[in-house]
């Protein structure tokens, strides 16, 4: 499949690299919100879930922790939420759904001529400078996840369509802390 | 009542495995669908450029919000089976905010992280490095941490429980809200864009 050597980095018009193939415009935001929202009714019908995504992060941390330090793995009571007693913690919900989200947004990416090796940055900011940012944005949010008990998947697009109280707390609180750090970190971005 | 399959014994955890792995593909393929690999066009939101994570998050909300609904009203899902996330408000307005904050910093949250590795994007796989070591660090901070993880805990709890209103009318007021959100996010995105364009026809000679 030619598509794999697409080098054009997202929607906009290419202004300097020659393109194998242009990167389709993304999809209508609508059109994606109903296509999202079909795939989480049909978690709750099937499973009796929602979607996720940091619960995968918890188990492969839990179960990496265990194969280093099994003892305390197994006392830390954070990680011994994601180690079961019988059973991988690999094994997980969670894990295999987020495996599928990466098959899934690589099959778009490809479909759409949009996967390439690139850096997201703004004009402002040097490579070094965004990727120190995108680490300890994680680090950042992994605290948040972890507090929440879930993230923009597990909490705020699960427990928002289910009514749930703490989801919509949290969820107003997800963009107010980001409308007030936007105007700090701009030079990343703009 | 025929759902949710699963919790009602149609099948068992081998098959919810599978289940959970497509479900995942759809989940992952809308998200890059929408853009949402992209840390620029996520964080375009918080500088009211392209209001694309409030349409999305928001048209997916009701579309789930109304299915769930009208499934439980015919009878067919049994909503008490679906698992809610027991609330802890302190614990997670906490969180919300600490989550808004890695937003704009780090430019994904976890699962368009997950997205943007998979189409090749190196921030995102950093930031997905930095989520990793932030877990096994909030797991060592545990001890100091429990009890503000515990903070505000009620239970399972839902908006038309705790005020009281029927879930259809909190339905209602959902699906208008979001439509007059999704108006108001197109007008402030046509502002912000002959802003702009104003400001560069300024810089020009």
């Amino acid at each position: 499949m030619d598509s794999v050597t697409t080098v054009a980095a997202d929607a906009r018009p290419a202004k300097h690299a020659e393109p194998v193939r242009a990167a389709q415009p993304y999809t209508n935001p609508y059109v994606a919100g109903i296509g999202l929202g079909l795939v989480l009714l049909a978690a709750f019908v099937l499973v009796g879930r929602g979607l996720g995504a940091s619960g995968a992060f918890n188990s492969t941390i839990a179960w990496v922790t265990s194969k280093l330090a099994p003892d305390y793995a197994h006392s830390n009571q954070f990680l011994a939420g994601y180690l079961p007693e019988d059973g991988h913690p690999l094994k997980a919900w969670l894990v295999f759904e987020v495996l599928g989200v990466a098959v899934g947004a690589l099959l778009s990416g490809l479909l759409a001529n949009r996967v390439s090796v690139t850096v997201e940055r703004g004009p402002r900011i040097s490579v070094a400078g965004r990727l120190a940012l995108a680490f300890v944005g994680g680090i950042l949010m992994a605290f948040g996840a972890a507090f929440a008990r879930g993230c923009t998947s597990g909490q705020a697009l699960t427990g928002g369509a289910l009514l749930n109280l703490g989801s919509w707390m949290f969820m107003l609180c997800v963009f107010g802390g980001a409308y007030a750090t936007a105007w700090f970190v701009r030079r990343q971005w703009r | 009542m025929n759902a949710p399959l699963y919790k009602l014994g149609y099948f068992g955890d081998e098959t919810s495995m599978i289940l959970a792995f497509v479900l995942g593909i759809g989940f992952g393929f809308f998200l890059e669908r929408a853009g949402f690999g992209s840390a620029r066009k996520l964080v375009a939101q918080f500088y009211l450029r392209d209001l694309a994570v409030f349409k999305v998050m928001f048209s997916a909300i009701i579309t789930a919000m109304l299915g769930v609904t009208y499934l439980a009203w015919v009878g067919i899902l049994d909503l008490s089976l679906v698992y809610l996330v027991p609330t802890h408000w302190i614990a997670q307005i906490i969180g919300g905010l600490l989550l808004g904050v890695g937003f704009v910093v780090g430019g994904y949250c976890p699962g368009t992280s997950i997205a943007s590795s998979a189409t090749g994007r190196i921030d995102g796989l950093v930031y997905v490095g930095g989520f990793a070591v932030g877990t096994l660090g909030f797991a060592i901070a545990w001890p100091l941490l429990e009890g503000l993880y515990s903070a505000g805990a009620i239970g399972p709890a839902t908006l038309p429980g705790t005020f009281d209103l029927s879930h259809g009318l909190i339905v209602f007021a959902v699906v208008v809200l979001a439509v007059a959100g999704f108006a108001g996010a197109t007008w402030v995105e046509r502002k912000m864009a002959a802003r702009d364009a104003a400001a560069a026809t300024e810089r020009a000679p």
